[in-house]
């Protein structure tokens, strides 16, 4: 594909001896398409920094292949790659000041001094650090630090933009202003970018596609309302989405007439065979051991529901989240409006066929997603 | 503000006198010593009234030195230049090996690159006369005995190891990813190590050179074993002043003063860039 800017193909990435040090990136392939904003999803310790440096070629890729443009790039030094990164650490020059350091990155594009400024300013002005362009890296807040290394990176006119952790240091407010402003700036100048983030607010409001990573292995990679609707996996579906899924295991059987999922052994969860698909049926029925995910959002009570107990009933100025204990363990609701319920109070919960996350009990594999095989 | 009650100042006070007191009497005396004669200095009770005279910088300077026994010559002026030469060209010939290699051990870790390190630290371990033996007689084999480039040579046993160690720990504390930063931008290897590294290690780098020249400028073994009068340094030609007819306490005093004050004036020069070096913490990632 000519569009193609970024091909990562079976890579992998081991500290120390190939098989023997610490596998931290396991058999990694995406591609990124020119003019794309991907997100690096992940818990800490993931993978997504090596991901990135290897793409930056600051670690030596230990299997696979990367190109750039059609161009393989995984042995050439970071100098011949033409991509621009924002370090996680900062790694602002210390001697420099803030200008300084943003204008440095511009010194080997030869432009001349007035149009160094202009962008300088127009960085500055874009990522709020007018006021500190004078002073030394030493003298600013971790938060000013950050940004300054982000400026670094983005006024730089590269093929690839890679962005680690950009915004991990900065207040609320400014990280959602920030996050609609970079967007912007990304996406009026058709940079490409690789963003790493744990946070999944910003992955949704930032990213084309989102990456989602776990013990070095790309969990799902998909546009964030398919991550959250079609989750490959157990762990996508656990991990992205607030407040996290409900999950049980349960245990299937049926016949041509009901389809019961038996949650816990103790709560059975009713429905009609016709209510699936006769593939979904055959593969469900096939599996019989497995976990039943719901979205919190998608829990309906009802007065005929099955039965459970409100644990918490909590009013967050927006909407209610409700925990009741049911089937074992603790299912979560969220409402938009206040609910009138005491704790101890019973309530009936009801689980829409179209609304269940079913996933293979063993591998954690998805099965079907409501009406539709996985 | 601490607020300390006076007896603690009075008491603090004191404390620290005592122990500039211990520290420096040794270097006043001297000082004074080197404006007194042999006679004045050998009086017994010393004392601390008497009528200074230049006499003995007057002899290193000259480099007549008139005993009891007659005018001997000697070579203080020339030894001092020696020291200075040597210590020079030694500590610049350690940074210019040493200084890229100790960014090579830093960076670059490769197999064997631990021993390779500690191979060189080791030199450090043997005593020197221990080595001088067979290093005498290679010397006269290759020619090298009663040469400044045989001398130089030596020095770097002294100078290089005590370099790299100390410069490669501090371009260790350098965090990899501002030099990573500055070659993305499209710079290559050799610009980060010019632009980036060196400016950023350059506090520690002082500090090393620094030690490494007092070093050199204190070596007194190598010389005396290696090199004939004219080639020597002051730590070596200081002994001529033990003369057939007494020590000239003196001229020893005096020669201790002018040996000492090149190192001083260096180590305060450099002072800042010792403290600069100190808080170089403020580089760390
Ligand atoms: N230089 C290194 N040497 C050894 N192990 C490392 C190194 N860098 C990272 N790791 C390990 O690799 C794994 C992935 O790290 P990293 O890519 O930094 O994760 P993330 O950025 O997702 O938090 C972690 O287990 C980490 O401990
Ligand atoms: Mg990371």
């Amino acid at each position: 594909m000519s569009d193609t800017a970024l091909l990562i193909k079976n890579v992998d990435k081991f500290y120390g001896p190939i098989d023997h040090g610490v596998h931290a990136v396991r058999n990694i392939s995406m591609d990124i398409r020119k003019g794309e904003i991907i997100a690096l999803l992940g818990s800490s310790g993931c993978g997504k920094t090596s991901t990135l440096r290897m793409v930056a070629g600051f670690e030596a890729v230990s299997r696979g292949t990367i190109s750039l443009k059609g161009r393989e790039v995984h042995t050439l030094p970071p100098v011949r790659r033409n991509v621009a990164m924002a370090f996680e650490g900062y790694s602002l020059y210390p001697p420099l000041t803030v200008k300084e350091n943003i204008a440095f990155a511009l010194k080997s594009s030869r432009l001349s001094q007035s149009v160094v400024e202009e962008k300088v300013a127009y960085i500055a002005r874009l990522l709020e650090i007018e006021d500190i362009l004078h002073r030394y890296p030493s003298s600013i807040s971790g938060g000013q630090q950050q940004r300054a290394s982000l400026g670094r990176a983005l006024i730089r006119d590269a093929d690839l933009h890679l962005l680690d952790e950009p915004m991990g240091q900065l207040e609320p407010q400014l990280r959602a202003v920030l996050r609609g402003r970079i967007k912007h700036y990304i996406k009026e100048r058709g940079l490409t970018a690789i963003l790493v983030t744990h946070d999944q607010t910003e992955a949704n409001a930032l990213a084309d596609r989102i990456a989602v990573m776990e013990g070095g292995e790309l969990q799902q990679y998909d546009t964030p309302q398919k991550i959250k609707e079609r989750p490959a996996n157990l762990f996508t579906g656990t991990f992205v989405g607030e407040p996290p899924m409900n999950v049980f295991e349960a245990e299937i059987s049926g016949d041509d007439d009901r389809m019961v999922f038996a949650l816990n052994g103790d709560v059975r969860l009713e429905y009609r065979t016709a209510d699936f698909q006769p593939d979904v049926r055959k593969a469900l029925l096939q599996r019989r051991r497995v976990v039943v995910g719901i979205r919190p959002y998608s829990v309906r009570r009802v007065a005929n529901g099955v039965p459970a107990r409100v644990a918490v009933n909590q009013w967050l100025g927006d909407q209610t989240h409700i925990a009741a204990d049911f089937a074992g363990g603790t299912m979560v609701l969220v409402e938009h409006d206040r609910a009138d319920l005491a704790l101890g109070e019973t309530i009936g919960i009801r689980l829409d066929p179209d609304s269940l996350h079913v996933f293979d009990a063993a591998s954690g594999a998805a099965v079907s997603h409501g009406r539709e095989l996985a | 503000m601490e607020t300390t009650s006076p007896l603690e100042r009075i008491f603090r006070f004191v404390a620290l006198s005592l122990v500039v007191l211990f520290f420096m009497f040794p270097i006043v005396w001297i000082f004074l010593m080197s404006f007194q004669t042999n006679e004045t200095i050998l009086t017994i009770p010393p004392t601390i009234v008497f009528s200074p005279t230049l006499s003995n910088y007057a002899a290193l300077i000259t480099g007549k030195l008139t005993t009891s026994a007659g005018t001997l010559d000697i070579a203080f002026m020339r030894n001092l230049m020696n020291s200075v030469f040597l210590s020079v060209t030694s500590v610049a010939l350690s940074l210019v090996l040493g200084v890229p290699a100790a960014y090579a051990f830093a960076r670059h870790k490769f197999r064997g690159s631990e021993d390779i390190a500690f191979t060189l630290l080791s030199f450090r371990f043997a005593p020197p006369l221990l080595v001088l033996l067979p290093l005498t007689q290679y010397f006269q084999w290759l020619g090298l005995s009663d040469t400044y480039v045989g001398l130089i040579w030596v020095y770097q046993l002294i100078c290089l190891p005590l370099i790299l160690w100390i410069v490669r720990g501090y371009f260790e504390d350098i965090s990899a990813d501002v030099e990573y930063a500055y070659r993305i931008a499209g710079h290559s290897w050799f610009a980060t190590f010019r632009k980036i590294a060196l400016p950023l290690a350059g506090p520690g780098i002082a500090a090393a050179g620094l030690l490494a020249f007092i070093f050199a400028w204190n070596n007194f073994v190598f010389a005396l074993v290696l090199a004939s009068a004219d080639k020597q340094p002051v730590t070596v030609g200081a002994l001529a002043f033990v003369t057939s007819s007494g020590i000239q306490y003196g001229q020893i005093a005096a020669a201790i003063v002018l040996s000492v004050t090149p190192t001083l004036a260096l180590a305060l020069y450099a002072q800042r860039y010792l403290v600069e070096g100190l808080s170089l913490g403020a580089v760390k990632g």
